[in-house]
């Protein structure tokens, strides 16, 4: 009796995981598009005998239009979701563009969320493998492309973040690239700038020891500070937990005679703390880096405040320029809001994609492989872009982009550039 | 095998459960049917299966309410990186790493549960379920100030400050390095690793359970007036599981931390205790084998649900909600056994269908 019941268990049990792996199947060849031969291309990369014959199915459906499959992962829900969301909305945009060019390269782009952790990043990640994807734009955070990044590295993935900033996203992986600046550059670019132009005598840290991305820059501005003699009266923290109250942090930062406070945090934080500095009647300058940008769309926020505040930022939504001034334009019309410069470092990436592609030569019908390392000696190989969050962007070998930050400061609701 | 025992023969089925979903798993993954994406989740799933059953020890068995596994589950995570890391150079087997990783893992968890367990566990009321809560917190803010590096000297451990590379010795590497948690993580786990720990956890937790300590633990959950007249050591016992359950979530730690290049002490937090006990309490508390099943269901559930997009999260909820509702709710619970035994109808033709009825389930 015990025994036959044991055995329909079990084989109810085998039933039900065999459904669980039919419905991914399904829902996989559900999502994917018509053009299965690129999918198939993707899926049986490895084997060679049976990638050839699917290659020739994708040359026959269209000659001479090309599709490629774009990921993209980063944080639609939870805490980090305005910024996977900017970078989607960024990304979408562009793909929108090269699409409507009618160019014979276009590109099928699919999103997933991955709640800004860095194991659902990797399921997210292999969700896309299964659609077919063939270049990563992503993840949008630092945690997760770190994971992920070892993952694409392993699978031979071109892997294009646009805003995870660690040196550890891109160390030791040939295949990891970034359109962002990194944190330690952050750091000693804000340190050079202060000495530099005298912004500030005194300066007072603000950081978040909780999160990678604050800790990056606070560490190497400080190093930077005290080899070019630049003097740091008080360094404070909070964490994730204790981002409501900040008026122990601002007294001692005042009791100091901080003359400047930087603020290498996000700018929902930072809100917060311009509103307290105000009713502390307390106005040093405010330095943010690139985190900052977006405070003037934060909802509920009295613009005033930041009113002179600094930050860095590759990108300008008031910029004059033609491809900032186009892009910004599409913006507006799809999304309502202008972008930030995570949706601008999505959209340059999407286009670095598509001229990189068009550089190479590469063809859908190519192996990951194939268009990985056509891709990885195509960025490191003297390759420059003209995008939205810089002109003369190059790549080193270790997949870090040059370019530099300006730093604007806010006046009337629009950020000048200094 | 008749003359197995009701105990014998429930472990059994526990044991084929895990085994079947290994060998299906690994032919489906031989033949090249296994998505990506299921390929991916299969550590992942082996990790919080353990860590179900292993909270299942505190929560079903001992009757006491713990939040802060995560808790245990971080400190033999980080201390797997720890120990994988710095016998990169001496140990060159990456198995045996892992092995010695996970038991490492294990030990410190175990001393982390003693050191809470002690004090808290002496107490009646729900004491443990607000320390472990606490615990939880304190054990994350203390990883995300922890900097760990190693260099041709040994470890560099410190706190609060951070360690700058050219305060090493040639060759020598950050291991933890604060918030940024561990980064450069070889990945040593595997699909095996996790289906011999998920065993592992397995028998130590049923082994025990029908042991005779095991029915001392379930007595004082029943009535601990009852089971201290009669000369059960409550705390001891209490402890005992307490420290077993907090050792397991360790070496599922570890298998979770190698299974990533990275890991951050942010991914334990007070939600990914809570993820735990959802799988426990609908699992069943107690239910070893529910466990088992609500985890693998539950983990695996957001994934599929992706095609759905936006909708995914509440999907998930309806889907817990009609969960609990139908585990406690008389009416529908009849009619899900009445699905059942029509099922097994169909299974089992010779099967008189009210003697089915009559039997009650284990």
């Amino acid at each position: 009796m015990k025994l036959t019941k044991a055995l329909a268990l079990i084989m109810a049990l085998a039933m039900m995981f065999a459904l669980l792996t039919g419905c991914g199947g399904s829902g996989n060849s559900a999502s994917a598009p018509a053009e299965e031969p690129a999918a198939d291309t993707a899926e049986t990369a490895e084997t060679a005998e049976a990638a050839e014959p699917a290659a020739e199915e994708a040359a026959e459906p269209a000659e001479d239009v090309m599709v490629f499959h774009i990921g993209g992962v980063g944080p639609l829900t939870g805490a980090a979701a305005i910024y996977g969301n900017a970078h989607n909305n960024g990304s979408q945009v562009a793909v929108d563009e090269i699409n409507a060019l009618g160019g014979s390269i276009q590109f099928e782009y699919k999103f997933e969320d991955d709640e800004h952790d860095p194991e659902k990043s990797v399921n997210a990640y292999n969700a896309l493998k299964d659609w077919g994807m063939q270049i990563l734009v992503g993840p949008t955070t630092t945690q997760p492309a770190i994971a992920v990044g070892a993952e694409a590295n392993a699978d031979r993935i071109f892997l294009l973040t646009p805003s995870a900033s660690s040196t550890d996203v891109t160390d030791g992986k040939d295949n990891a690239f970034q359109m962002c600046f990194t944190d330690p550059n952050q750091g000693i670019t804000a340190a050079n700038y202060i000495k530099d132009n005298a912004v500030g005598e005194k300066v007072a840290i603000i950081y978040n020891n909780a999160d990678a991305y604050s800790t990056g820059i606070a560490q190497s501005f400080t190093d930077t500070a005290a080899e070019i003699g630049l003097e740091i009266v008080s360094t404070t923290t909070f964490t994730d937990d204790s981002a409501n109250d900040f008026s122990v942090q601002l007294t001692e930062a005042k009791n100091a005679e901080a003359d400047l406070v930087f603020l290498p945090i996000y700018y929902t934080p930072a809100s917060l703390i311009l509103a307290q500095a105000k009713d502390m009647e307390y106005a040093p300058i405010f330095f943010g880096v690139d985190g900052m940008d977006g405070i003037l769309d934060l909802e509920g926020f009295d613009t005033s405040l930041a009113n002179g505040v600094m930050l860095m930022t590759p990108f300008n939504p008031w910029g004059t320029d033609e491809a900032t001034a186009n892009f910004v334009d599409a913006f507006v019309d799809a999304y309502g809001s202008k972008p930030n410069q995570f949706a601008a470092d999505g959209y340059d990436c999407v286009w670095a994609i598509y001229e990189a592609i068009q550089e190479a030569g590469i063809t859908p019908d190519m192996s990951n492989e194939e268009i990985c390392d056509a891709l990885i000696a195509t960025f490191t190989g003297g390759f420059t872009f003209n995008g939205t969050t810089g002109n003369d962007m190059t790549w080193s070998a270790n997949g870090e982009v040059s370019k530099a930050p300006i730093v604007v400061t806010i006046q009337d609701d629009i950020y000048v550039n200094n | 095998m008749k003359k197995l025992s009701k105990n014998a023969k429930s472990n059994a089925v526990t044991y084929a459960i895990v085994i079947v979903f290994y060998i299906v798993m690994q032919i489906l993954s031989g033949s090249g049917t296994l998505s990506s994406s299921l390929t991916g989740q299969l550590i992942p799933i082996c990790v919080y299966i353990c860590m179900a059953v292993s909270l299942n020890l505190t929560v079903g068995i001992l009757g006491e309410l713990s939040l802060g596994h995560a808790g245990f589950m971080s400190v033999g995570a980080f201390t797997g990186v720890i120990v994988a890391m710095s016998l990169q150079a001496s140990v060159a087997s990456g198995p045996i790493r892992l092995v010695l990783a996970m038991v490492v893992g294990a030990v410190m968890a175990a001393i982390v549960g003693v050191l809470v367990g002690v004090p808290v566990l002496r107490l009646r009321g729900d004491y443990l379920a607000i320390v472990t809560l606490a615990f939880g917190e304190i054990i994350k803010n203390i990883l995300n100030n922890l900097y760990v590096a190693y260099d041709a000297e040994g470890l560099h451990i410190r706190l609060l400050t951070a360690i700058s590379k050219s305060e090493l010795a040639e060759g020598g590497f950050m291991i933890i390095n604060g918030p940024q948690g561990a980064t450069g993580i070889t990945k040593l786990s595997t699909f095996t690793a996790g289906f011999l720990l998920m065993l592992f956890t397995l028998f130590v937790v049923l082994n025990l359970i029908q042991s005779r300590s095991g029915r001392a633990i379930m007595s004082i959950r029943d009535n601990r007036i009852a089971a201290e007249s009669v000369g059960i050591n409550v705390t001891k016992y209490k402890l005992m599981a307490f420290v077993v359950s907090a050792a397991l979530a360790g070496m599922a730690g570890a298998l979770y931390a190698m299974n990533f290049t990275g890991v951050a002490a942010k991914k334990f937090d007070f939600n990914t205790s809570i993820l735990v006990l959802v799988f426990v309490v609908l699992g069943g508390m107690g239910n070893i084998r529910g466990s088992i099943i609500a985890a693998a269901i539950l983990y695996v559930l957001p994934e599929l649900l992706r095609a759905v997009n936006d909708y995914r999260m509440l999907f998930y909820a309806i889907v817990l909600i009609v969960v609990m509702l139908v585990t406690n709710n008389p009416t529908l619970k009849n009619g899900v056994n009445a699905v059942w035994t029509a099922l097994k109808g169909v299974f089992v033709k010779t099967v008189p269908v009210p003697e089915e009825g009559g039997e009650s389930d284990e």
